[in-house]
């Protein structure tokens, strides 16, 4: 277990000794060093892990199964490549005056800390903690959008901070009324918030009780998720911060969020014994994916752009674990680290266009191949990737996805394929004009760091050629202990 | 103290909660909002109390002295110093006229009602009936974040959505497990904390406190071309 | 002592004891803000004196003119003496339903603004069409707040409901506080007492009663001001009763009704008190502001109605 508390702390200690250090180049390099180890940590707590299918930490305030740290590494990974990639981004901001080195400092120190928020997040077992550890996460993020100052910054994070607020306000209500029925059953103490012990008695949970707390856990949970219609803040949080944020909110946070959802789907599936949850689940992905699909079309920033994207995508999976047999779950977690790894990638070359560009206007951003066709070809191959074409990991989860809706629920196919070809078509439309062409005159060469988005692409394709068995039992592993706990579901399928 | 006067004491402290909630959304004046405020943080710590002297439950006490100390206290005080600092002092018109406002809380109380109510009898402990009471108080702060236009009423909005949690917890459950209460009330400061620094960031920026006026150069991002 | 005479003896108290309250406040008042005042008898000086004094008429004054002090004067007193005050069951107490006290007052209401325009006086007609407005705002919290009231004594007539309190045992009850804040509030509005209208000048334009009785003279203003004096009792009165009864008479045995009017007479003086303090240190609002101190009244009724659903019922 001590390789459980490096994991946790390294990302703590990284981040409370980065506030200290003043120097930029000093404090580049040891957040990367951060994100290696915490990353090395997480590998290795994931093999022991895996060995023995689920282990519960520090008299079970942490519990880790095969769903939680599967989502611990992909943590780890993307936070350990953002951090590599930040390096020459921020670099970059410094030397154009966008931040200044105690702005640095700042971002350092409150990525590491939103790291650490995000692995305390996975990885605890108290629905309430959980609960903290998403705020702790989105605090450090509210820093963290608004570092540039603009006032565009700003009232991004102010949005993102009052909306977030209040979406996660209702999802404390939620774990408030999942408390008032479990403490009936577990005793008034923490193990009532103990999402194993929860898990355990679920079926002597009071329905009724459960079902409403769902409601408010769906819509404060889906709102940080970025679930329409609470997604206003999502796409200004991510036009207007530092793009290693805009990628590993996309990347990441919204990942955490969904998980809490899923992991009080379980409970609450548990209790009712009805597929409610996962209806409710399936109607906010299926409206999140046309919203998203159309506003994608009336964007004119290239993150806000691609932040509905991430919308589209989220919704893809909320509706895939909506469903709930074990094939689409399957599908909603290879969704999601491909997701993770191609839109973090994204954003990486979406960082370095607008920097070479100097505007993050897609009507001004032209020729990216021309100009630097690392950028160019990389955003290229990410967009197709995105997309959903067909070798890459994404392709494979949709295809995955379409499969388990055409056996339980045939007629959502129709709307699932309108929103992803709207979404495709928008995707292109605009991408295609900024990587072919004459590159502009105003155009500035960049210092740019390429491997991260090479090694993301190159995992996702990987993933959508052929999973590596380790990989594919992992999933099975997760996929099945998800939907386990749902009988009256998985015994349908 | 007999088990059923605490219980009646709960229950007279979430109707001075549901007062207090709704006082909010009545005033206009930015320092009756705060006393209003402070009031409610003064309510919550004596309920804590109260419900920790009826289940004797030690850890309540502190929970109470929390409540006391942050959101009676610490809170208010740093939300008039803003106040004082950036010369706020009236509401420009809300979204809805008063009594718009009022009705539509009214409703908002009354649907918590209804969801609630049935599901409160599930319940054992004797603190149960201000569960109602409870959601209708989250839900009229939300009402208040969404009515109100300055960003500092939107605040005191979401502090009393924050209250209205606190209240849940204790009134309606009898306390979290104190580990929980304690990362939420953590939360809720460094929450504060930020807010308190984005006003003077709003302020330098914008020369105003009003959201409209932010969201203005969000929503430009749009359509310029 | 008969049941008979204890409910005789309870009207004509109303009657003469109310301007003896409006004398108390007045005196309070001038206490309060040290000065001497003219004495708890004034009020009873002034009605003799206008008893005294000729009637003056405007030419064109219709009967309607020349009756509303009579009706208005003969709602209000027939009001006051089915409300119980010493005794709690009365030979009127079937007719003492708060729903027909509303409805006698709303009665008195309407002749006086019919009255206020029938001169056709600038002042007449400003008085009736605020009266009127705010009435619509103050009837229906005022109703509230009795129903929130009869929910626990499923019935909203008087005597039951005084019974029902007696003999339920003591318990907080958040509604009926509630009821209780709103009830005074429209109380004070009723009766034209500062915040909402200042029942000692003729001067302001905001005014709203005076403005309706501005043109009449001798008996018939005695008669208008002193029902407007029982009318502040019979509020008072009340007030008492519905939320705190204790110390009313089941029987109509000498001793009981000799403590209940004493009890009576401290509960009613120190209500006045309250009053007295309230209008030294508040100012009256403006006139556009009284709609919003009205729906607050029905707000707060609202919330006692909820509360008592929320907390009371099967607790």
């Amino acid at each position: 277990m001590n390789l459980f508390l490096a994991t946790l702390l390294s990302p703590l200690l990284g981040g409370l000794l980065l506030a200290l250090i003043n120097n930029p180049r000093l404090a580049a390099r040891l957040n990367v060093a951060t994100g290696i180890s915490t990353f090395i940590f997480s590998v290795l707590l994931a093999l022991e892990v895996l060995g023995v299918k689920s282990v519960d930490a520090m008299d079970g305030w942490f519990h880790l199964d095969a769903y939680n740290v599967f989502l611990v590494v992909l943590t780890a990974f993307v936070g350990m490549t953002t951090t590599i990639f930040s390096g020459p981004y921020m670099r970059h901001e410094l030397e154009n005056g966008r931040v200044n080195e105690r702005r640095l400092r700042l971002y350092h120190s409150m990525f590491q800390l939103f790291q650490f928020g995000m692995l305390l997040g996975f990885t605890t077992n108290n629905i309430g903690v959980l609960w903290v550890s998403l705020e702790l996460a989105t605090l450090a993020t509210v820093l963290l959008v608004s570092l540039y100052r603009t006032p565009a910054s700003i009232a991004a994070a102010w949005k993102y901070f009052i909306l977030c607020g209040m979406g996660i306000a209702l999802a404390l209500f939620g774990t408030v009324l999942v408390f008032f029925t479990s403490s009936a059953v577990l005793g008034h103490g923490n193990e009532a918030l103990n999402w194993t012990a929860l898990y355990a008695h679920a079926a002597q949970l009071d329905p009724a009780v459960m079902s409403i707390a769902f409601c408010f856990l769906m819509v404060g949970y889906g709102t940080k998720v970025g679930l329409a219609p609470m997604h206003a803040w999502l796409p200004d949080a991510h036009g207007e911060g530092p793009t290693p944020v805009s990628a590993v909110l996309s990347g990441l946070l919204l990942n955490l969020a969904l998980y809490a959802l899923v992991r009080c789907k379980m409970l609450v599936d548990g209790s009712t014994g009805t597929e409610m949850a996962g209806h409710i689940m399936m109607g906010f992905g299926l409206l999140s994916l046309a919203v998203s699909a159309l506003s994608l079309h009336k964007q004119r920033d290239i993150k806000r752009m691609f932040s509905f994207s991430s919308i589209e995508h989220m919704a893809l999976m909320t509706f895939a674990f909506g469903i709930g047999t074990s094939l689409a779950t399957f599908a909603a977690l290879l969704h999601m680290t491909v997701h993770s790894l191609v839109k973090s990638a994204i954003f990486f070359t979406v960082g370095h266009a607008a920097q070479a560009m100097g505007t993050q206007k897609m009507s001004e951003i032209r020729g990216l191949i021309r100009h630097h066709p690392g950028i160019g070809w990389g955003l290229l191959v990410g967009v197709a990737a995105i997309a959903g074409f067909p070798p890459f990991g994404v392709f494979t989860s949709e295809f995955l996805i379409f499969t388990a809706a055409l056996e339980s629920y045939p007629w959502t196919t129709v709307p699932l394929l309108l929103g992803l070809l709207v979404a495709m078509a928008g995707l292109f439309r605009f991408v295609q004009p900024m990587v072919y062409g004459e590159a502009p005159d105003y155009a500035k060469h960049v210092h740019v760091n390429m491997t991260p988005v090479y090694i993301h692409l190159s995992l996702a394709l990987l993933l959508g050629l052929a999973i590596p068995g380790f990989l594919a039992d992992w999933y099975h592993q997760a996929a099945a202990l998800i939907t386990m706990v749902t009988p009256s579901v998985g015994g349908n399928a | 103290m007999s088990a059923t006067l605490i219980q009646q004491l709960v229950d007279g402290f979430a109707a001075l909660m549901l007062l207090t909630s709704f006082a909010l959304l009545a005033q206009h004046r930015m320092l009756s909002v705060l006393h209003w405020f402070a009031g409610q943080g003064l309510l919550l710590a004596a309920t804590a109390a109260i419900v920790a002297y009826g289940t004797d439950n030690e850890e309540l006490y502190i929970s109470a002295l929390m409540a006391l100390l942050l959101k009676g206290m610490l809170l208010p005080w740093l939300l008039r110093r803003v106040i004082r600092q950036l010369h706020v002092h009236r509401e420009v018109e809300p979204l809805m006229n008063s009594s718009m406002t009022m009705l539509v809380a009214l409703g908002v109380t009354l649907f918590s009602f209804h969801i609630i109510q049935p599901i409160e009898k599930t319940s054992l402990l004797m603190t149960r009936d201000s569960m109602a009471i409870a959601t209708a108080c989250v839900l009229l702060g939300m009402l208040m974040m969404i009515t109100r236009k300055k960003a500092i009423t939107q605040v005191i909005g979401f502090l009393a959505v924050e209250n209205a949690l606190f209240f849940a917890a204790i009134g309606a459950t009898n306390g979290m497990p104190l580990v929980v209460e304690i990362g939420i009330a953590f939360d809720v400061l460094i929450a504060a904390l930020i807010f308190g620094l984005f006003f003077f960031q709003i302020r330098t920026t914008f020369d105003s406190l009003e959201v409209d006026t932010m969201n203005a150069h969000l929503i430009h991002k749009d359509d310029d071309e | 002592m008969s049941s008979a005479s204890v409910q005789i003896i309870q009207a004509v108290m109303l009657l003469l004891f109310a301007p003896l309250a409006a004398g108390f406040i007045s005196t309070c008042k001038a206490r309060l803000q040290n000065r001497r005042g003219a004495g708890v008898l004034q009020p009873w000086r002034n009605l003799r004196k206008l008893f005294k004094k000729e009637v003056v008429m405007a030419h064109h004054a219709s009967w309607v003119f020349r009756f509303t002090p009579y009706i208005v004067f003969t709602a209000t007193l027939m009001a006051a003496s089915v409300v119980p005050a010493l005794l709690v069951d009365t030979p009127l107490s079937l007719t003492a339903d708060v729903i027909a006290l509303v409805a006698l007052l709303a009665l008195a209401r309407f002749f006086l603004a019919l009255a206020g325009m029938d001169i056709g006086t600038a002042f007449g007609g400003m008085g009736a069409s605020r009266e009127m407005t705010f009435s619509a705002l103050a009837e229906p919290a005022m109703l509230m707040s009795i129903f929130v009231l009869s929910l626990s004594a499923h019935s909203t007539n008087l005597t039951t409901m005084i019974t029902h309190t007696l003999n339920s045992p003591f318990a907080l009850h958040p509604s009926l506080a509630f009821a209780m804040v709103a009830m005074v509030m429209i109380a004070v509005a009723e009766n034209g007492r500062i915040p909402i209208d200042n029942p000692t000048t003729h001067l302001e334009l905001t005014m709203i009663h005076e403005a309706m009785i501005l043109e009449y003279s001798g008996r018939h203003l005695a008669l208008l001001e002193w029902a407007a004096m029982v009318k502040l009792l019979l509020f008072s009165t009340l007030i008492v009763d519905l939320f705190m009864p204790w110390g009313m008479t089941a029987q109509a045995d000498l001793t009981g009704v000799a403590i209940a009017l004493g009890l009576w007479m401290v509960k009613v003086a120190g209500l006045l008190f309250v009053l007295a303090v309230f209008e030294t240190s508040m100012a009256k609002l403006r006139l556009f502001e009284v709609p919003e101190y009205l729906s607050g009244a029905f707000v707060i009724s609202f919330l006692g109605l909820l509360s008592y659903y929320m907390l009371e019922v099967g607790a």
